[in-house]
């Protein structure tokens, strides 16, 4: 618990505040980013510097991205909500996030009673380990995924084609 | 002598650290290295514009600068001191938070990417295993900036350009790491080092760089023009369009913030040359096996410099491709022909030594290549236009 | 095959930035200041004033007729005349401008003053650096500054204004050969007179019909030098008769 990791996790529970209480939707989008520097960060920390890595390629480079250019184009105002962001329901919000807190609490602290004495030295995984597991032992469920995007991939192509051909009217596709 | 010689900036280092008590010398061993690379980058940077300015110049039969200094040479210091001095204007309705951030996000994560580049024997900033990883995780968070920069300005076309740079760089770095997946699997680590130390050695005189393999330089190509996609330059550099929309996502720029974008784009492009001479070229490794006594970090920049040459060769020849051109060269023709390659280096590896697997190997990229390469083409419907009028 | 335009290009350029260090034809710049391009014989930028000889008072060829104030289309030309006369090349007096203003911000440099001016008085200059820092003045180009010598003109102009010396030699020639007949003729006529008074004091009878043919076998001398400067006087305006006539008159002046 050293000084490192109070300022990191600092860094990302301010980034996740942010991204809620925040009134421009883009700079909430931002603040999430922020938030997934700061729990790569978190990882490198712990020196697991493929999780470290993997998780700015892909959250920073690509899902951010993603949010970003959702809000973009699918928003028509930018001004930003009135009224404040706090919803009117935030009560049952709060219930669900503490019944969901409270699961994943649980199911950690249940799995780290398994572990041995605190201070012991976790298993440094190196990327050539991950490798040869996800090829060995979880080459199911890497095959299983890999069939999961291509089928969502397949599936935003025949939708957006779709609507391409919806729009032009005399059904000019490509 | 010899030795000395290469290891100069690590012994530079060494002593200087010697200064400083026991308890700090690994800060201040580090701190002196950061101080070193952005000593050396923007000097670096500062003679790749020049060079860009003159050698576009004479490849279109002019001078290029030549009144600031004897031929140009104070022509950076010029621009850099106009930069410093012109107004910093902020566009009244523009995000001033985030407009101010975007080029510090942008010129951060460029230094980042540079950190774990092998510069000479034993002279990378920090060795990692993962550092392949690494760079391209940086290079992914420069997106991030682009589109900070386009959106910030609250002006139509810049955002339209960053759009439009954003998609451009997301598509052609799949064929970028797929391009240099190739590279890990032969050498069996992610680290940069690692990849470097596998090329340094010579069979007679000729070394062992991927490049000379037929994997490795379909692979080099096709890094080489996803590379010039990645950093914006041209013939890719729509989002910057100069003739058409200004200067894209950085029209509001002004002054020191346009410095900085610009700065950031041109150690990008050494971040990502630097890259691709770790990769394909040997990093540090001489040419020749009776070339070893020159000093690695000699060779690491000289092959960087070329790749800058080249870049600002191919900028002077060629013109700016489209939107949906370059999309459809990323995911029609790159993508297929790194999978190809990566196939290529799987026959490679598992076809054992000899001469039979240079020809194979060879005839499926070169086979891959002509067909997809005519399908390509046919599928361009080069046809004359027929028109319609509007009564 | 594809790329093959590609390294066709590349090919090219490289032949661009290689050859602009060999040879002249790749490298086309001209730098300004140190270097300028050789202006060909016909450029024309704005007018000047010729003047013949040393003086450019004296040999200014301008008689201030304002046929160019007048044809100038952006009328950039401001002509006065003077009260008095001057001899012009040729010898006769003419009037010169005490005033001969043309602006140089105004001027079109179309070369009209200089396709109407008679005289061949206005060139056209092939300067053309003439930017200054007076905003309100400095482009207004008086007498003094437009006037430049002929060997100026045959400098920037060579076969012009070796036309023009040609032509004004000829003209001055003619005028010259007919003022040395019309003095001739008037010789003539004044020898014919007198021997007509002598005549006449000692045969009254014989003078009569003497007279007429002394004054008929002069007039035919005086008009066969008459006729043809009449004939090449159409291709000149009119200033060429009130020439011949003072050509005739001063030598007549001259002669008694």
């Amino acid at each position: 618990m050293s000084i490192v990791f109070w300022m990191i996790s600092a860094l990302t529970l301010a980034g996740g505040l942010a991204a809620v209480l925040l009134k421009n939707l883009v700079h909430c989008a931002l603040a999430v980013t922020v938030a997934f520097a700061g729990l790569a960060l978190l990882f490198l920390q712990l020196d697991a510097q493929f999780a470290g890595f993997a998780q700015i390629l892909v959250y920073i480079g690509a899902v951010a991205i993603l949010v970003v250019f959702a809000i973009l184009l699918t928003r028509n105002s930018e001004t930003p909500k009135e009224g404040g962001v706090f919803s009117r329901t935030w009560l049952a919000g709060l219930a669900v996030a503490a019944a969901v807190f409270a699961v994943l609490g649980w199911a950690v602290l249940a799995g780290a009673k398994g572990l041995p004495g605190g201070a012991a030295a976790a298993p440094a995984v190196t990327v050539n380990e991950i490798g040869r597991a996800l090829m060995g032992r979880y080459v199911l469920p890497l095959e299983i995924v890999a069939l999961l995007l291509t089928a969502a991939l397949i599936g935003a192509v025949i939708v957006a084609m779709h609507e391409t051909l919806n729009v032009n009217g005399n059904g000019r596709a490509k | 002598m010899v030795e000395k010689a290469d290891q100069i900036f690590v012994l530079l280092q060494h002593w200087l650290v010697s200064f400083f008590p026991l308890a700090w010398q690994h800060a201040a061993g580090v701190v002196l290295d950061v101080v070193g690379i952005i000593v050396a980058y923007p000097t670096l940077f500062a003679l790749a514009v020049l060079m860009e300015r003159k050698g576009l110049g004479r490849m279109q039969n002019r001078y290029g600068p030549n009144r600031v200094g004897p031929f140009g040479l104070l022509q950076p210091a010029a621009d850099g001191i106009k930069a410093l001095i012109k107004e910093d204007i902020v566009p009244f309705r523009a995000d001033a938070v985030v407009h101010f951030l975007a080029p510090l996000v942008l010129v951060v994560a460029v230094f980042m990417g540079l950190a774990v580049l092998p510069m000479g024997r034993n002279m990378e900033l920090v060795d990692m295993d993962a550092s392949l990883l690494f760079v391209f995780a940086m290079g992914a968070s420069t997106e991030l900036s682009v589109f900070m920069a386009g959106w910030s300005s609250r002006n139509k076309y810049s955002l339209l350009g960053a759009m439009r740079a954003v998609a451009q760089m997301i598509s052609y770095e799949v064929p970028l790491l797929l391009s240099s997946v190739v590279i890990v699997m032969m050498t069996g680590s992610l680290s940069l080092t690692k990849m470097v130390e596998a090329q340094n050695h010579f069979t007679g005189i000729f070394p062992h760089w991927y490049v000379f393999t037929p994997w490795g330089l379909a692979g080099f190509v096709m890094f080489v023009v996803a590379a010039m996609a990645e950093t914006n330059r041209s013939p890719f550099d729509l989002p910057e369009g100069e003739s058409e929309i200004i200067a894209g996502y950085f029209t509001e720029y002004s002054g020191f913030k346009f410095a900085l974008f610009f700065l950031g784009e041109y150690v990008g492009m050494f971040g990502i040359a630097g890259l691709g001479t770790t990769l394909f070229l040997g990093g540090w490794s001489a040419p020749a096996s009776f070339l070893t006594w020159v000093p690695s970090w000699i060779w690491f920049f000289l092959k960087v410099e070329l790749w800058i040459c080249f870049f600002i060769w191919v900028r002077g020849t060629l013109p700016r491709l489209r939107q949906d051109q370059l999309m459809n060269f990323a995911w029609k023709f790159m993508l297929p022909m790194t999978l190809v390659n990566l196939v290529d280096a799987a026959v490679w590896r598992f076809m054992g030594e000899g001469w039979l697997r240079w020809v194979v190997c060879a005839a499926i990229v070169a086979g891959a290549y002509a067909l997809m390469g005519r399908g390509g083409m046919r599928r361009q419907g080069l046809r004359p236009r027929s028109y319609r009028y509007a009564e | 095959m594809l790329g093959e335009g590609i390294l066709k290009g590349l090919a090219e350029t490289a032949r661009n930035f290689a050859g602009s260090y060999v040879s002249k034809e790749r490298l086309t710049t001209v730098q300004y200041p140190e270097e300028r391009l050789p202006q060909i014989e016909a450029t024309r930028v704005f007018p000047f004033l010729v003047y013949d000889g040393a003086d450019w008072e004296a040999g200014m060829r301008c008689v201030a007729c304002q046929i160019c104030e007048k044809e100038c289309p952006p009328k950039c030309i401001y002509i006065e005349k003077s009260k008095e006369k001057k001899p012009d090349y040729v010898g006769k007096m003419q009037i010169y401008p005490t005033r001969f203003d043309i602006d140089v911000s105004v001027c079109m440099s179309c070369q009209i003053c200089v396709e109407v001016c008679p005289f061949e008085a206005i060139k056209m200059n092939t300067e053309f650096e003439l930017a200054t820092e007076d905003r309100f003045g400095g482009l207004l180009l008086d007498r003094r500054a437009l006037a430049k010598s002929n060997e100026y003109y045959h400098t920037i102009h060579p076969t012009e204004a070796g036309e023009v010396d040609a032509r004004l030699a000829e003209e001055k020639a003619k005028a010259e050969a007919r003022a040395k007949a019309a003095a001739e003729a008037a010789a003539a006529k004044a020898a014919a007179a007198k021997a007509a008074e002598a005549a006449a004091a000692s045969a009254p009878a014989a003078n009569a019909p003497a007279n007429p043919q002394a004054k008929q076998a002069a007039n035919p001398a005086a008009n066969p030098p008459a006729a043809p400067v009449g004939g090449t006087s159409a291709a000149v305006a009119k200033p060429e008769n009130p020439k011949d006539a003072s050509a005739e008159e001063k030598p007549a002046d001259g002669g008694e």
